[in-house]
């Protein structure tokens, strides 16, 4: 395994199986240990220590396990393979790759006792040295460069345990050609050998020098994320709904479309034919910035409701370990995580099969202290190479009703900076993406402004403030609306309603299925506000003019707005669309 | 094998015994009462000296005499193609009379996951002959796709109706894939002698019963019976999609009934309850069994799943339907209004969602306006459903000719669209043209989420010139 010398430790027997806990008597151990359970050597991690008794918890199901079967120790933590390989892969939550499941089992169906490394030990990849022998080495530095996809050039670093924290060592030998990820690639003075593969435990940060404010956006290309709610690069995000509101689909869609370098996507609990999805569609399309295939930039992780629970626990810090070290390498990573609930109720399972002391509806007493540590570990940052490098975690959450008051939504609003509300009325009128735009916020916003000016258009701030503006005034109108009617109002304010209308429908809608529409730039977005901003001064100055309210809403051209997210050449038909509402609003008065 | 007399408690439906061997978790027990009975068991927990027992057929007539078999094995289902006609009993034994069951093979029923690699994304339409399901909700072969009802609704009916009008258009069509049958597995938990009843008076009338199999635990059978009886059905139904080439579809009723029992041995076990005493791991129990539908790459067959359940206080956000919600493709939901105002089927579309339409529609698969129909539909109707409530407090008059619209819409959609009877089998093309001739009512500009080529090709002036004839009438008037 890793480079750390192994302890030998003694083995134990199984006391007792109750589900996906098994207590086992005589082991030595260390907390997070893994360990092989019964004849069957199924995979488990142990969780808690009490004077001989050692508790595991078992990533694989325990059916016929019976007390008096050997467990053996392995003396190591949790950890994952990190190297070449990782990319364009399906794992499941500890790391198992499945195709290659599939093959060693030889059935579709996910037997037990079945191990299989993160990374492929025996294929050769042609490195290229990137240092000289002579030269002083830091942890982290990068040795060498291999191609791991079409899209991503995999950097090989000296592992960040393999020195000291400001030591550097003399690259005394490197190499050059083709290795597998388990030979030498390069030696140092210190006697350190090092290769393609590394291995580091999932519970632990990798270790950075600083985390910094990001100011870039995560762009997505989903004009209600991009144009209200932000994400930056390095920043989080939770994604709360009940069921049928669109979690997914928009996770989907931030893994197609982000413009980060690596993708993680981790499927904590939920559905096998949503992971069949992202593995039959990403390797068809296209990442749109560098049109290669989007699995030469993914990695997949997949721990479907019906697996195994314990390894639902884990998966999301397989996840998140896989994206750090990414992120190492300089990478901006955005990981993934659909849903985080499954995640916390994984733990509230095995916590109480503990028989801890339940805090909340029945959560342990943890579950805030575990979601902070796992959102802390993104961020942009100062990488110890002198590289910058970011990881964005998106999280899923699902509240149980719906009700987001329960802890799991509510200690995920404690920590992460932006908050896309999913809303099951928009979902029932097919308002997609059902994003609640009045409970919705993004505290990135006003530091990705100076990107977004710079890249897009100089009053992108004044107009995305104008475009909330709208949208409140609708929300107080609706309410008088719905109790006196819609004419009842003063003519000003139904014009108003009228462009919020185009808001929600034309700019807030956006028809992820619609191969067009599913993506859109910035411009395109920006383009899209500013049409139905002409539309409003245009239609207010008719107003003025003394033009009835109903010739103002009936012309022709307004509806053209819906058909924007829907054409290629955004361009030339926004200029036109705009200069026809303009001459026909005109040509009333 | 070993005999023991060393039962230490009984506790509703948990018997502890202890033991000197190493006894598995989830081994089977058979547990011999002192008037002869034998009941048979589940170990829940394997401890050195001692295991706890979850007896399926409850523990009345159990004391500290009985004695206890421990049968070295996991529960299995005894399958074999010879089970299509038959009906078994909750455990999988058969209450028809007929002869003994020759099994094939004898599997597991808590059955492996299905390895997501491996699995086939669900795309192949299934026409159920119902608009709402049809046109809105699109149900795919290998998906689960749930009916959320509440008791004293005509879910029985709709699943029936799905049933009797599923299987016909793959035999008509006598595609390609010859070897792939329809077979209908029922799974009864819980519920009363007559709704069963309903269910095989009509496979009977229907001839169904030949391609189907039926268990049975009946709202008098044992409720701890009711935990294995899915698996059974999920067993069987894997076996004859997977390893016969069979198209399974498989109704489970009333999933409310499992989950209480479910409860019940948490409670028993005196677990910490999660949500309203339903126990913390409900939400995987539940996925272990619905993740069960799908397809395999390189099998023919398929299961698909329609699970039914009775929302407690016809409330969605209770766990049994909020968990099921979570892990199911999509729900039909069964709207006791509509039921009194007569609708059959009475499913309201909004809250309804089939979440592998998307994929199994449009060009080549159903029909390339389909989507776009669809979600013009569900926009129009619920927009129409909003303005009831104001209507009601405002008066039709003072809503402008738009509003109006909208509101005719919403009525004509419910009355022609959704009420088609339980006995209407309709196509798909005439689903969608029911579709056009309402959407027909709006004005072109309204449609929005249908593409321009499509309104081109199937709107129907004729319906929307009448409409605005109507509605100048109206306020003439
Ligand atoms: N942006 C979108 N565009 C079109 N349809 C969407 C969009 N978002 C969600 N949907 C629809 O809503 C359904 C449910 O979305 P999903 O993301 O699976 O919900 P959740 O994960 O919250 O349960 C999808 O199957 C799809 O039909
Ligand atoms: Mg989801």
């Amino acid at each position: 395994m890793s480079q750390t010398a192994q302890t030998v430790r003694e083995d134990g027997v199984i006391a007792s199986v109750s589900g996906p806990v098994v207590v086992a008597r005589n082991l030595d151990a260390r907390m997070n240990d893994v360990v092989y359970v019964g004849e069957e050597g199924l995979m488990g991690e142990v969780i808690e220590i009490e004077d001989d008794t050692t508790t595991i918890q078992v990533y694989e199901e325990t059916s016929g396990i019976s007390p008096g079967e050997p467990v053996e120790n392995t003396g190591e933590p949790l950890s994952v393979d990190l190297g070449p390989g990782l990319l364009d892969t399906i794992y499941d939550g500890v790391q198992r790759p499945l195709d290659v499941l599939e093959d060693k089992m030889g059935s579709p169906y996910l037997d037990r006792g079945v191990d299989a490394p993160g990374i492929e030990l025996d294929k050769k990849w042609e490195f290229e040295p990137a240092v000289e022998e002579g030269d002083e080495v830091g942890r982290g530095d990068v040795v060498g460069v291999v191609e791991e996809t079409v899209t991503i050039d995999h950097k090989v670093m000296v592992p960040p345990d393999a020195l000291d924290e400001g030591e550097t060592a003399e690259v005394v030998d490197v190499k050059s050609g083709s290795f597998t990820v388990e030979e030498t690639v390069a030696e140092l003075d210190t006697g350190v050998e090092i290769r393609m593969r590394q291995e580091w435990p999932v519970r632990e940060a990798r270790p950075t020098v600083e985390k910094k404010t990001p100011r870039t956006p995560l762009v997505s290309g989903q004009r209600i994320l991009d144009g209200l709610f932000p994400i930056a690069k390095g920043g989080t995000a939770a994604i709360p709904g009940p069921f049928g509101s669109g979690k997914t689909v928009t996770q989907h869609q931030l893994a197609k479309y982000a413009d980060a370098d690596i993708i993680i996507y981790v499927g904590c609990g939920e559905r096998g034919n949503e992971m069949t999805e992202v593995i039959d569609d990403f390797p068809e399309l296209e990442d749109p910035a560098t049109g290669n295939p989007l699995m030469a930039r993914t990695s997949l992780i997949a721990n479907t409701s019906n697996m195994p629970v314990a390894a639902r626990e884990s998966c999301v810090y397989t996840g998140i370990t896989i994206a750090e070290f990414y992120r190492d390498m300089g990478y901006d990573v955005a990981l993934m995580a659909d849903s985080t609930s499954r995640w916390a109720e994984a733990m509230r399972e095995i916590s109480s099969r503990l028989e801890e002391m339940p805090g909340e509806e029945g959560y342990p007493a943890y579950l805030a202290a575990r979601l902070s540590q796992f959102y802390e570990r993104a961020g942009y940052f100062d990488n110890i190479n002198g590289t910058e490098g970011s990881v964005s975690a998106i999280g899923a959450v699902s509240p149980p009703g719906g009700d987001f008051s329960e802890p799991v939504t509510q200690n995920t609003l404690r920590i992460v900076k932006t908050f896309w509300a999913l809303d099951a009325d928009l979902a029932e009128r097919r308002h997609f993406p059902s994003i609640n735009w009045n409970e919705s916020y993004s505290l990135y916003k006003d530091q990705l402004d100076p990107w977004f000016q710079e890249e897009v258009a100089d009053d992108w701030p004044e107009k995305r403030q104008w475009a909330v503006d709208v949208l409140d005034e609708e929300t107080e109108l609706q309410e008088i609306v719905q109790l006196v009617g819609k004419d009842a109002l003063p003519e000003d304010q139904q014009l108003t309603l009228e462009v919020a209308r185009y808001l929600r429908e034309a700019y807030l809608q956006q028809n992820a299925f619609h191969p067009v529409d599913t993506y859109c730039p910035p411009a395109k977005t920006y383009l899209m506000l500013t049409t139905i901003e002409t539309l409003n001064d245009e239609a207010f100055d008719a107003l003025e003019a003394g033009v009835p309210i109903e010739e103002i809403i009936d012309i022709d051209s307004a509806p053209k707005i819906n058909r924007i997210g829907v054409q290629e050449d955004y361009e030339e038909y926004v200029d036109e669309l705009k200069s026809e509402i303009t001459e026909e609003l005109r040509s009333l008065y | 094998m070993k005999e023991y007399q060393t039962i230490t408690e009984i506790s509703g439906p948990l018997v502890f015994a202890e033991v000197d061997e190493a006894i598995g978790y989830d081994e089977i027990v058979e547990i011999e009462t002192a008037q002869g009975e034998t009941l048979r068991g589940q170990v829940l927990e394997s401890s050195e000296g001692v295991v706890a027992i979850q007896v399926f057929e409850g523990t009345s007539g159990i004391d500290q005499k009985a004695s206890v078999r421990f049968l070295g094995e996991t529960m299995k289902m005894p399958v074999t193609e010879d089970l299509l006609g038959r009906v078994l009993d909750g455990s999988g034994r058969p209450i028809d009379g007929g002869p003994d069951i020759v099994p094939e093979e004898r599997q597991d029923i808590v059955g492996a996951a299905i390895n997501p690699y491996s699995r086939e994304y669900p795309e192949e339409f299934i026409e159920t002959g119902v608009s709402a399901i049809d046109g809105m909700n699109t149900l795919v072969r290998g998906q689960k796709l749930p009916i959320f009802s509440s008791s004293g609704q005509p879910h029985s009916e709709l699943a029936m109706q799905i049933a009797r009008q599923a299987s016909v258009p793959e035999e008509e069509a006598g595609e390609d894939d010859e070897g792939s049958e329809f077979a209908v597995i029922f799974g009864a938990m819980g519920i009363t002698a007559e709704e069963a009843n309903e269910f095989m008076e009509d496979f009977e009338r229907t001839g169904a019963l030949e391609r189907s199999v039926v268990f049975m635990n009946l709202a008098d059978d044992p409720a701890v019976e009711r935990t294995v009886t899915p698996r059974m059905v999920l067993t069987t139904a894997e076996y004859l999609a997977f390893e016969k080439d069979y198209h399974v579809l498989v109704i489970l009723t009333d999933m409310t009934n499992y989950c209480e029992a479910l409860r019940e041995i948490g409670a028993a076990r005196e677990e910490v309850p999660g949500r309203r005493g339903y126990p913390g791991y409900m939400y995987t129990d539940l996925a272990q069994l619905y993740e069960r539908a799908g397809r395999i790459q390189g099998r023919e067959g398929s299961v698909t799943q329609i699970p039914i359940l009775t929302m407690p206080g016809d409330d969605d956000t209770h766990p049994i339907p909020d968990l099921t919600g979570y892990i199911t493709e999509g729900q039909i939901y069964v709207d006791p209004d509509l039921n009194s105002q007569g609708l059959e089927p009475p499913v309201n579309v909004l809250p309804s969602l089939s979440r592998l339409m998307d994929d199994g529609i449009g060009e080549g698969l159903t029909r390339e306006d389909h989507a776009d129909v669809s979600d013009q539909m569900y926009a129009a109707y619920a927009e129409g459903e909003d303005l009831r409530d104001l209507v009601n407090i405002v008066g039709r008059e003072a809503l402008s000719e738009r509003d109006n619209k909208y509101l005719d819409f919403a009525d004509r959609f419910e009355e022609e669209f959704i009420d088609q009877g339980f006995d209407t089998n309709r196509g798909l093309e005439e689903t969608l043209d029911i579709g056009w001739d309402l959407l027909s009512m709006l004005p072109t500009e309204e449609l929005n989420r249908v593409d321009e080529e499509f309104i081109e090709k199937y709107y129907r002036e004729d319906v929307s010139a009448d409409a605005d004839e109507a509605e100048t009438e109206a306020t003439a008037d």
